[in-house]
């Protein structure tokens, strides 16, 4: 316990998600899973966009940017790509990361660049005060859905996985030693992770459709979610309405910036003459 | 034996990067500005720097401010579509003071346009397309030499000041060649940012509130600070107080005012006894200098004045050429927008003759001579 503190920034305290919110479970459990592999404070950059969610990495004791809305993950290339023995979280919400930065998603998911992506979905836009987003299940109720949406919704675990992500994980704001475990297991895979970490927003997707408070919230979570393991010996009628948290995919593929690191090598093994710029940046000539 | 070359002003502006430094470049291909992506492609890995092709110009930019916070000086280049698209976050770099360097090889718009024709439409955009005040610099060659040597400006002026730096180039400018002789590795000044020596204590955002330039810490080296785009105090954290705000925002904008003397660069001939006072910029220039000498050779005391820094406009240098003005006339490939600054910065003295051209083809010198010599627009 007091080990994951120390990667607070405790003067940044109390925060400013609304009571019962699980976005401080989530940050709780990857703080936790970091403290498990006793990452170095120094080597650790948090990158995250515009919501609740990403409000996340100003209350963690790493170099954090809060960038612009969608925008994470095309930052978070940039630093990793730029210093690859760097280990680069991004935090997102389901809105950041699905709508306005499903390019960059899919994009990061392709490369297999060595990031870990924390979605924490509450499956609504909470900053801006409940709209749907390409994660609220149809027919359920937003601001900008007073009849309930007829959009389908995201199966985000699939996308990232069709989309060339190697470690995806699915876990609850319940289901919080699980979330640890899956974090802990997606920051030590060497390539583009996805965690869905299912967090409750009582006071926008709760109120509005009747879900009651933060705890009936995450009994919800608690009736509903199957591990795979026990989901694979379970009939389809079982699962109907079910979804399934765990590890859904971990295969080994090439990293993008070792790929790239090692065609630098490659091309100035072949132009080691090259007279090119002024070079200053040598701690950064990897 | 001096290192001359022929080259493409997309290639002298990716040179004078390298030159400058540049180890890192994201971008987006885009006519007319692709070349210097190309070239970034197969030069960076050969120095140990890093080429990313993103998905899209929002990414691209995001990407070199990510880097840039890393320590590495950056860059992207794009036209028109792709520079609308980095409009968000050239205000995240002001905002952040990120130091980038951006290129905008200008193409006729709005819109898809005319992707190999010429324009210079993006004046206003480059000064004020993201929202809200913000500081930015802006800076047009006027030939292939100056997109070298403007270029390796951007960068000084990006890690001196923090800012984003544009570098407005048009269709004409970036493919014409011409030969250009390199300056000799070491000799020219480069700039990088000022940094702190000790994480105990440091505050991402403290400085003189009179345009003062903070240290910038690279990301990973131990200071363990927070970058936002949200209004911060000192601390880098954020802050809703009006009295911070207020701080903070004028600071920004004083440091491109404060430093405006010292980064003022413009091009003149035969403008200190001048009667018509032609302004132009970029590739309009190139016609403007050609009908200035013709009307010369007749007698006529025509001159030019050419900022190379238009953002900020160097008001001061212009208002003492057109003093004596009579006429004062602006050729320019969109509908008249460096037009409005001239016109603000002389507004009492003689009237300001916009003379606007967007058919995608570069002004002939005897269309801006007959203007000179009094013939209809
Ligand atoms: C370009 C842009 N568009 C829209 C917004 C407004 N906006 C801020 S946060 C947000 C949605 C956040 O939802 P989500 O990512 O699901 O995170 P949550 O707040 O639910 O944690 C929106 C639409 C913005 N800041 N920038």
């Amino acid at each position: 316990m007091s080990d994951s503190l120390s990667y607070f920034r405790q003067n940044r305290l109390p925060h400013i998600w609304c009571p019962g919110c699980g976005h401080g479970t989530v940050t709780g459990s990857l703080v936790r899973a970091i403290a498990r592999l006793g990452l170095d404070k120094n080597k650790v950059i948090v990158v995250s966009g515009i919501g609740c969610s990403s409000r996340a990495p100003g209350y963690l004791d790493f170099d954090t940017l809060h960038t612009a809305h969608g925008r994470a993950l095309a930052f978070a290339t940039g630093i990793k790509l730029s210093r690859p023995d760097l280990k680069v979280i991004v935090m997102t919400g389901d809105g950041d990361c699905t709508a306005i930065g499903g390019n960059h998603f899919i994009h990061a998911a392709r490369r297999n660049i060595d990031i870990t992506t924390i979605v924490m979905n509450n499956n609504i836009y909470g900053m801006t005060s409940g709209q749907y987003s390409p994660m609220t299940p149809k027919g359920m109720l937003g601001t900008t859905a007073p009849y309930g949406t007829v959009e389908r919704s995201f199966d985000l675990a699939n996308l990232a996985i069709a989309a060339g992500a190697t470690y995806v994980a699915r876990g609850t704001a319940y289901h919080a030693p699980l979330l640890i475990d899956v974090m802990e297991k997606a920051l030590l895979n060497k390539g583009f992770s996805v965690v869905e970490a299912i967090t409750q927003c009582p006071t926008y997707m709760g109120r509005k459709n009747k879900l009651g408070t933060a705890v009936e919230m995450l009994n919800w979570f608690k009736e509903r979610a199957v591990n795979v393991k026990a989901a694979a010996a379970m009939s389809p009628d079982k699962l109907e309405g079910k979804f399934t948290i765990g590890e859904l995919y971990n295969k080994s593929e090439p990293e993008f910036t070792a790929e790239y690191s090692a065609l630098v090598e490659q091309v100035r093994r072949k132009f080691d003459t090259f007279q090119g710029g002024v070079r200053e940046c040598a701690q950064n000539s990897d | 034996m001096p290192n001359a070359k022929l080259m493409q002003g997309n290639e002298a502006c990716t040179l004078g990067a390298l030159a400058a430094g540049l180890d890192f470049y994201a971008g987006y291909p885009i006519t007319p500005s692709t070349e210097i992506a190309e070239l970034c492609a197969e030069e960076l890995p050969k120095i140990g720097g890093k080429f990313i092709q993103m998905e899209d110009e929002i990414g691209s930019i995001a990407a070199i401010i990510g880097a840039s916070l890393t320590g590495r000086k950056t860059m992207t280049a794009t036209s028109g579509p792709g520079f609308s698209l980095m409009q968000e976050n050239i205000g995240y770099a002001g905002i952040t003071e990120v130091p980038i360097v951006i290129i905008n090889v200008q193409r006729v718009g709005p819109s898809t346009g005319q992707p190999t024709s010429l324009a210079q439409g993006d004046v206003m955009q480059a000064r004020w397309g993201t929202h809200g005040d913000h500081p930015v610099v802006v800076l047009a060659p006027g030939n292939v030499k100056e997109c070298f040597e403007l270029t390796v400006k951007a960068f000084n002026i990006a890690e001196d000041l923090r800012v984003p730096v544009i570098v407005l180039t048009d269709e004409v400018i970036g493919h014409m060649r011409e030969k250009v002789v390199l300056p000799e590795p070491g000799s020219l000044k480069i700039s990088k940012r000022k940094a702190p020596t000790n994480p105990a204590g440091y505050k991402p955002y403290e400085a003189d509130l009179d345009g003062g330039v903070p240290l910038m810490a690279a990301f990973g080296q131990g200071y363990r600070y927070h970058v936002t785009g949200l209004f911060h105090d000192e601390t880098g954290f954020p802050s809703n107080k009006s009295d911070v705000t207020d701080r903070m925002l004028r600071r920004l904008m004083r440091k491109v005012e404060k430093a405006e003397p010292q980064m003022r660069d413009y091009f003149e001939e035969s403008a200190h006894d001048c009667e018509i006072l032609v302004v132009a910029f970029g590739s309009s220039a190139m016609s403007s200098l050609s009908a200035v000498r013709q009307a010369r050779a007749q007698g006529i005391k025509a001159g030019l004045f050419r900022p190379k820094t238009i953002w900020p406009f160097p008001e001061e240098t212009l208002r003492a050429y057109a003093a004596k003005a009579k006429r004062v006339i602006v050729p320019e490939m969109n509908l008249g927008q460096i037009a409005l600054e001239v016109e603000r910065v002389i507004r009492n003295g003689a009237p300001v003759e916009r003379l606007g051209k967007v058919n995608g083809e570069l002004f002939k010198p005897e269309e801006i001579l007959s203007v000179i010599m009094g013939g209809k627009q």
